[in-house]
Formats: C-alpha cells, sequence, structure tokens
C-alpha cells in the first residue's frame, strides 16, 4: 500500500505573525516558514504505519511555490520516499487543492492519504473532507489515533464533546490532529539522504486543475488589542477587584 | 433567497452553537430554514421552529443520522442546497466535519469560521490563529460558511413559525460505521458557553492538582479549561482544550492558571471581557492581555484564592 502525505510551507508557528501596514496581507518577507505543525503529524504517523509493515511507500505532495520543494526535502529527511510538488502560486484555495490531490491519486492510487487537519496560516480546516467528498473515499477528520488492520481502519477523533471512534475500510482519508503522535526530528545522515531522494515536480495546469481564487482578500486587518490590565499584590487584592472593580464575581 | 443553517444536537438537546448560527444567518435575510437529521427528534425539530427568525424547520428522523456521520449528512444538504443563497452550520467539530463536503459538491469555495458579516457576499473570519482578521468577499454564487458561535448571540426562544416539515431521501450506504463515544460528562456549565472559565496550564505539573482548579471553578460555577501543554501532559482530557485548535471561549472572567500564553492559547481566550492570568513566571506572555495579573506561586494562590472566595461566598448569604 502507498500511502499519500500532504504537507503545506507555513510562516513558523513560533513567528509572531505581522499584518503588513496597507492592509494586503502579513509579512512573509525574512520570516522563517516550516511545515504545517499538524502535517508533521500526517508524516509520522505514515512513517510509523509503513515501519509497522503496512504500507510500502510514503509519497509527499506539496502545493505552491517552488521553495514548497524544502517543505517536502523536511518530510523525506524524515523518512518519506519520494515527493511530487505541483507548482502554483502559495494561496490556492482548499477547494483547488482538493481537486489537485484528487488528481494525484488517480496517478498514484494510494491506499491511505494523510493530511494534517488545519493549515495554521489560513485555519480554513477543509481540505481532507472536500478531497474526501471529490473522491467518494470514506473521512476520518481530526484522527488522535489510526490503527490498521487488513482492510480496516480504526480511527479515534477528537470531537467537541470528547472522543469518538469510527471504522472506515481502505483506501480512506484522515486529517491529522497534533495528538496524533509525536514527529521525530530528521537525522543528519538522513537529512543528506533525502537530498537524493526524487521529487516530481509539475504545474497545476498540466493537471487541468483552475486554481483561481474565489475568495477575494479585501483586507487583512490587526485584531483589537488588548490593554495590558493591573498588577495586583495578593489574592485578596485580585477578588476586590473582580468584586467591586470589573463586577464579574 | 432563504437561507438554509444546518442544526447541531446530540438527538435530546439542540446545542447553543445552533442557536447562535440562527442568529449569523438572520444578519443576511429574513427567510431562515432550519435542517435538523437525527434519531427521535421530533422533541427538538419542534422546540427550534420556535426559535426567533425561525421560518421552517425540516427534518429527517432515520438512525442514519443518529451519529452525525459527515458522508450521511451531505447528501440530504445537496438534495436542498438548490433554493438557497446561504448554507450556513456552526464552525464546531460537527460543522467542520459536514461542511466542506457540501462546498466542493457544490464546487464553491467554503468560509469557514466567520465572526462578522459585512454584507450578503463579505465576511470576516480570523486567519493565523485569530493573529489578523481576513475580510473576504466570495465570487461565489451560492455561499457554504460556518459560524464562530461565540462571535453571534444566540436568539430567543420566541417568534419561530412553529412550522415543521418532515421529508424523506434514501441515501446510500457511507462506508463509515461508528463505533462509540465517549464524552465526558460534567455538571459544570459548558466550556464554550460558560460566563466563568478557569483554566489550568502546565504548571500544575499533574492531572492530581488540576483538584485545585475544579475547587475555584465549583465556588465560581465556571467551567475548567485547558491549554494544550496541559492536556498533552494528560493531566485532562482533549475536550477541555482552549486554543487555536481547541475550543474558542469568550466569558466573562477567563481566569489562566500556570498558562504562558502561546500564541495558540490566547487564540482561544483573547477575546473574554475580563482575562486574570496567576503565574510565577512575571515575564510571561499572558500577563500581556490580562486585566488583571498575579505573580505568584499558584499552589499557594489558589488555596488562598479557595478561601477569600468563601469569605465572599459567607458575607452574601
Amino acid at each position: 500500500m502507498k500511502i499519500l502525505v500532504t504537507v503545506k510551507r507555513v510562516i513558523d508557528y513560533n513567528v509572531q505573525v505581522r499584518v503588513k501596514a496597507d492592509g494586503s496581507g502579513v509579512e512573509k518577507e525574512n520570516v522563517k516558514m516550516s511545515m504545517n505543525p499538524p502535517d508533521e503529524n500526517a508524516v509520522e504517523e505514515a512513517l510509523r504505519i509503513k515501519e509497522a509493515g503496512k504500507a510500502d511507500e510514503i509519497i509527499i505532495l506539496s502545493i505552491g511555490e517552488e521553495k514548497c520543494q524544502e517543505t517536502i526535502r523536511t518530510a523525506l529527511a524524515m523518512g518519506a520516499d519520494r515527493g511530487i510538488l505541483i507548482k502554483a502560486s502559495d494561496d490556492v484555495e482548499p477547494l483547488a487543492v482538493s481537486k489537485i490531490v484528487s488528481k494525484v491519486v488517480e496517478t498514484e492510487q494510494p491506499g491511505l492519504i494523510l493530511m494534517g487537519k488545519q493549515a495554521i496560516d489560513d485555519d480554513s480546516n477543509q481540505t481532507a473532507q472536500m478531497t474526501s467528498a471529490l473522491l467518494g473515499w470514506p473521512q476520518a477528520t481530526f484522527a488522535s489515533k489510526i490503527e490498521i488492520e487488513g482492510n480496516i481502519g480504526t480511527v479515534t477523533r477528537e470531537i467537541d464533546e470528547g472522543l469518538e471512534r469510527i471504522k472506515v475500510n481502505i483506501p480512506f482519508i484522515a486529517s491529522c490532529d497534533l495528538r496524533l503522535n509525536e514527529p521525530r526530528y530528521a537525522s543528519l545522515p538522513n537529512i543528506m539522504k533525502a537530498k537524493k531522494k526524487p521529487i516530481d515536480i509539475k504545474s497545476a495546469e498540466e493537471l487541468g486543475v483552475d486554481v483561481s481564487r474565489r475568495v477575494e482578500h479585501i483586507k487583512i486587518s490587526e485584531p483589537p488589542t488588548r490593554q495590558k490590565g493591573v498588577m495586583v499584590a495578593d489574592v485578596a487584592e485580585l477578588v476586590q477587584k473582580l468584586k467591586y472593580e470589573a463586577k464579574v464575581i | 433567497m432563504s437561507i438554509l443553517v444546518i442544526a447541531e444536537h446530540n438527538n435530546i438537546e439542540i446545542k447553543s452553537s445552533t442557536l447562535n448560527t440562527i442568529n449569523a444567518a438572520s444578519k443576511l435575510g429574513s427567510e431562515i430554514e432550519v435542517l435538523v437529521l437525527g434519531s427521535n427528534i421530533d422533541n427538538i425539530s419542534k422546540e427550534i421552529s420556535s426559535y426567533q427568525h425561525v421560518s421552517k424547520v425540516i427534518f429527517i428522523d432515520s438512525e442514519k443520522f443518529e451519529n452525525a456521520i459527515a458522508e450521511n449528512i451531505e447528501p440530504v444538504i445537496l438534495s436542498l442546497a438548490e433554493k438557497y443563497s446561504h448554507i450556513l452550520a456552526p464552525a464546531t467539530t460537527f460543522g467542520k466535519n459536514v461542511m466542506p463536503r457540501v462546498a466542493v459538491k457544490l464546487d464553491v469555495a467554503q468560509i469557514s469560521d466567520i465572526v462578522n458579516i459585512e454584507s450578503e457576499d463579505t465576511f470576516i473570519r480570523p486567519i493565523y490563529a485569530g493573529n489578523a482578521l481576513a475580510t473576504v468577499k466570495t465570487k461565489d454564487t451560492k455561499k457554504v460558511i460556518t459560524v464562530r458561535p461565540t462571535s453571534f448571540d444566540v436568539v430567543a426562544k420566541e417568534g419561530g413559525s412553529g412550522i415543521v416539515e418532515q421529508i424523506n431521501l434514501d441515501i446510500a450506504e457511507s462506508g463509515v460505521e461508528f463505533i462509540d463515544r465517549e464524552e465526558s460528562k460534567s455538571d459544570r456549565p459548558e466550556l464554550s458557553t460558560a460566563r466563568i472559565v478557569v483554566s489550568g496550564g502546565r504548571g500544575l505539573q499533574s492531572a492530581e492538582n488540576f483538584k485545585l482548579i475544579s475547587d475555584i471553578a465549583d465556588k465560581l460555577n465556571a467551567a475548567i479549561g485547558a491549554s494544550r501543554a496541559a492536556v498533552d501532559a494528560g493531566y485532562v482530557s482533549n475536550d477541555y482544550q482552549v486554543g487555536q485548535t481547541g475550543k474558542v471561549v469568550v466569558p466573562d472572567l477567563y481566569i489562566a492558571v500556570g498558562i504562558s500564553g502561546a500564541i495558540q492559547h490566547l487564540a482561544g481566550m483573547k477575546e473574554s471581557k475580563i482575562i486574570v492570568a496567576i503565574n510565577k513566571d512575571e515575564e510571561a506572555p499572558i500577563f500581556n492581555i490580562a486585566d488583571y495579573g498575579l505573580t505568584a506561586d499558584l499552589f499557594e494562590a489558589l488555596p488562598a484564592l479557595s478561601t477569600e472566595l468563601d469569605k465572599l461566598n459567607s458575607i452574601e448569604k
């Protein structure tokens, strides 16, 4: 079985994002970029499934600018086998991403697709669900545990009320939660090895997918900022303030 | 054209997220219909029809909808989609699971997690964990939207049309089998709608020590929350998590204890009316957004707070 894992290049989660003064977007110049965090969990899970002898090959797919190759290389250094880059602008919407993934699935025929449940840049949380609907494969979203036995996946999902377990047939698509696993670090020898692993590069046009945006960003603005409040000396003062000043208790 | 709201419920009760979403829909138009899919849902369907702004409730009562399997819900929405300009669901794990499927099948982009409505095609939504707000305008004629519940008030339980229509639709087998659900039972208010939330972080150091948080929560009739660090460390279960990938809360009072204030956590609570931070590290970023900060060891501060709240309660009695 092949596993297809999608990875997105995003502003590193530790970077304090700055909104541009002209409202056109956020500052991306000279900002550290990394793999979207839940995508790392997706890569790690694929590696574990392969290490358990339940998959033979892990293919990493990224969509975006030339530089997404770095993100693919990161996944290859973790242990994935080969990469595919579909060149497009860096703001392809989930709708077009799901169409591209579906096209890649036609050629690659994986048994399992793993994605991060949400990208930490646009926070859409859509791509896995859309891809599932397009392919007609079952979806197992927000996964915090994935067990594969033969042709069946048992997935624990993180839902607002707690946890839910579902059973799905292979092929299926899972979107990964941060709690799924602890992603490994790439070792130096593996980083060296990853440089020789193949990355196949195509464009979205070659796949026949229209990536033009349906949703226009009219303005990106700073959220209202909170004023720093006061420090209190002790618990007694805190309770007095909450009772008589803020009147919330 | 009318607007369709997909109701979230547990077959027994309507989730308040549905009532927030109906309110959001009312800002887009006056004909609001609500779709209720579930098992033994006559009562809640009738109940929803009594809420403000609701022109009609459409429901299907079938075991296929007992567990909100997205693959089963999607074809029903699609079969009804034609007559609506907007299709809305709450941006909860329920709505997030279903709506992108509907959007892609209609070949439209979904607008996720809106916090404000500018016009019938222009919305405001947080991006980058709420560190920026995007004003977005969609070109699609049919709009598929998820609504951040805490950004819209619930609608009143009056003024609805009372009209309820039962429909039927055969749906194919989905290939998804529900096994079970493990819900945390609690007598406390629900985290996402509580007036007061007391949250603990890694500073609590153990699941055992979370007792200190629940003691304060009991005295304030508050919900309990947690940072991702506390959930990952196994102190409490995932449904307590407040933040970018957990719940977004907007209580009147949010008390953050032993939480340093990572960007991902702030994304889930920084809209709270009053924020209190208790942390022994005076440099902790949480203090930058707190209305009241207390630099203290939580293992001393929480018992002291408990005593002070007792005093207050005894004065009031």
